[in-house]
């Protein structure tokens, strides 16, 4: 259980107010000059000390990712962009630090922005979030007006700008080469990597691209030291995390919690068990809708963490455990999230764009028990076809939940071929003949 | 992406407002020069905002213009992302999100109270004029799912009840106070249990 001092966001529901007097009274902003003021090595070493993982999916090590970006500004400024492009489903902490705890983020990105030579930042907020988007803007308007940001900022002599840039109801804008193109004015269509765009990023200039929760961090662990960082969680996978519990729990709420944390203790302690007790589960997701769904008898052990997580074929992704109890249909769950894939897929890579369809028809009929045997072996193929076939890794997002369900789930939906009504009326008609049709006059 | 549907009628003309102009230039100033093309959309949000919450197509002739891009690559952008209406919707857009974990808390039942109030289909306009609804993809709150979005105010934890007395009032033309519908605070647990003797944060 993480102990109360331990708690890097102790605004995340607004107890104590989010505007930046009361931000300061709670550290924020405590030595910045002087962390600055020991150099661009000596910042990234401590997030290295600290093996703070990106908290935006990948995991990909923060301290490695700043380190790519050209030590020397040359001909081309830097970038640093922050993703808060948050619409996995399942996910919905950096809303919460958006509204509460923004100067956080703010002080995390001017930090950031040095040790990696940007001058400018881009925050990359989802357009749906304008209330939040509202809020940030807020913050940053008085963060200028302590003279935090702007011209020698927060008197280290960097010279900083913040500028929120808001997206359009794009979940792909979420993929970083996306949120670039996003910015850059264009349809958000990933690109190609290499170049990655610590090197050729945003507007062809070297860009690191962050999300909120990984920043927001950044100047807890610098002023706390990243030993102390690292004491939390287990090696390779340390720190704290806030985990977002929704779906048939009692009581669905944002959390911050250690990270290895096993999952039946966050559940039970947090989330107030689960609708009907912990015998009535399912299944869970356990990190936002594009990592595989785990049954009932992993839960009961696994520890929320990437590594263990990947042991289990699943991952800890942005943390986002949907909590699935045994009054759903597992089936239409998932249909639905195919559902999800198929509108938000950006139509660029053909195996994607024409698979996610196929998906989520196939387990729409499966719902409803017009599947055959021979579909469900389809829907399998289907998946592994468009896995590792994309630019980017909606690919694996979108094949990865409905290979999870095949995986542990595959007596209920084959229940459910059973159903077929054309082996119940046992009609006698080979099956070159669409069936379907034959039900119809005008066939 | 979605599927758009461009407004059979079209104004013939559009231009920003003075007011608009200058939020316009202030946006301008926040890319690189040569690179004002990123302002597209920015100035794509502006004009829906100037007119009715729908853009029409003299308004993506106007804003090609206005950043010297072709036009055809403002017409891409404004049909990629779901959040630019290119046919009117109405005067409260009521946007109800329908992704699984506000499913299985009851997602479905909103719709239903939505069809009722509203219109039988998805995007059609109330017959008083004043509403539209349509299911979204994941608005990101699901913790206090399930919930709506009208214009840009989120509404969370509801149930039928609370929904019908949402869109009621806005009905009234008076809109209700966002936020949990429960009466719990942002997104902390519900039961205030205390751990270690003291609060959650």
């Amino acid at each position: 259980m993480l102990k109360q001092e331990d708690k890097i966001f102790k605004n995340l529901y607004n107890n104590h107010g989010w505007e930046l007097n009361k931000a300061i009274e709670r550290d924020d902003w405590k030595n910045t000059k002087e962390i600055i003021s020991k150099g661009k090595e000596w910042i990234i070493n401590e997030i290295k000390t600290s093996e703070l993982r990106g908290r935006g999916g990948a995991g990909f090590s923060t301290g490695m990712k700043w380190s790519f970006a050209p030590k020397k500004i040359g001909s081309r400024p830097h970038y640093l962009v922050i993703n808060a492009d948050e619409s996995e489903p399942g996910t919905c902490k950096d809303r919460d630090i958006l509204r509460f705890e923004p100067q956080k983020l703010i002080e995390g990105c001017l930090i950031t922005g040095f040790a990696v030579g940007a001058h400018v930042c881009y925050i990359y907020i989802r357009g749906e979030y304008s209330f939040e988007g509202q809020r940030l803007q807020e913050a940053i308007n008085q963060a200028y007006k302590k003279s935090f940001l702007g011209k020698n900022a927060c008197g280290s002599g960097w010279d900083f700008d913040i500028h929120i840039h808001y997206g359009a109801g794009a979940y792909i804008c979420g993929e970083e080469t996306a949120l670039l193109e996003s910015i850059e004015g264009n349809k958000g269509q990933p690109r190609l990597k290499p170049p990655f765009p610590a090197l050729v990023g945003l507007y062809g200039c070297p860009t690191i691209v962050n999300n909120v929760e990984t920043i927001a961090v950044v100047p807890t662990i610098l002023r706390r030291g990243g030993k102390w960082f690292a004491s939390l969680g287990r090696p390779k996978n340390t720190g704290t995390k806030i985990f977002c519990i929704s779906g048939n729990v009692n009581s669905p709420c944002n959390v911050e919690e250690e990270m290895g944390i096993p999952l039946k203790d966050l559940i039970n302690t947090y989330a107030g068990g689960v609708v009907g007790g912990w015998d009535n589960l399912q299944a869970v997701i356990p990190g936002g809708s594009s990592m595989p769904l785990l049954p009932k008898k992993i839960c009961e052990t696994i520890k929320m963490d990437f590594d263990s997580l990947v042991e289990n074929k699943s991952g800890l992704g942005t943390a986002g455990i949907v909590v699935i109890n045994k009054d759903q249909d597992i089936v239409s769950c998932m249909a639905r999230i195919a559902r999800f894939y198929k509108h938000e897929s950006c139509g660029q890579c053909t195996p994607c764009r024409e698979g996610s369809g196929w998906m989520w028809r196939i387990l729409n009929r499966a719902t409803k028990g017009e599947t055959t045997l021979s579909d469900i072996d389809l829907l399998d193929d289907v998946t592994k076809q468009i896995e590792g076939h994309t630019i980017c890794a909606f690919g694996e997002g979108s094949a990865w939940p409905v290979q999870g369900l095949l995986r542990h789930f595959r007596k209920e939906i084959d229940k459910k071929c059973s159903n077929d009504p054309l082996i119940k009326k046992k009609k006698d008609v080979p099956y070159l003949i669409d069936q379907h049709l034959l039900e119809k006059k005008n066939a | 992406m979605s599927i758009k549907k461009v407004h059979s009628e079209q104004p013939e003309n559009f231009e920003f407002n003075t007011n608009f102009k200058s939020i316009a230039e202030e946006i301008l100033k926040k890319y690189p020069e040569k690179n004002k093309k990123s302002a597209v959309m920015p100035f794509l949000y502006l004009a829906q905002k100037q007119n009715n919450n729908w853009i029409p197509l003299a308004a993506i002739k106007y804003i090609s213009k206005y950043l010297s891009m072709p036009y055809i690559s403002v017409y891409e952008v404004a049909t990629f992302y779901s959040m630019f209406n290119l046919s009117p919707v109405g005067k409260y857009f009521v946007q109800v999100c329908t992704t699984t974990p506000c499913l299985i808390r009851g997602a479905d039942k909103i719709v239903k109270v939505c069809k009722q109030k509203i219109s039988d289909k998805e995007n059609q306009i109330s017959q008083n004029g004043k509403c539209s609804w349509t299911e979204v993809e994941c608005l990101g709150a699901c913790v206090n799912a399930p919930m709506m979005q009208i214009n840009n105010d989120y509404y969370e934890d509801l149930d039928e009840k609370s929904t019908s007395k949402i869109i009621d009032s806005i009905f009234k033309d008076k809109i209700l106070k966002p936020g949990s519908y429960r009466g719990r605070k942002n997104t902390s647990p519900e039961e205030s249990k205390t751990i270690n003797g003291s609060e959650h944060a």
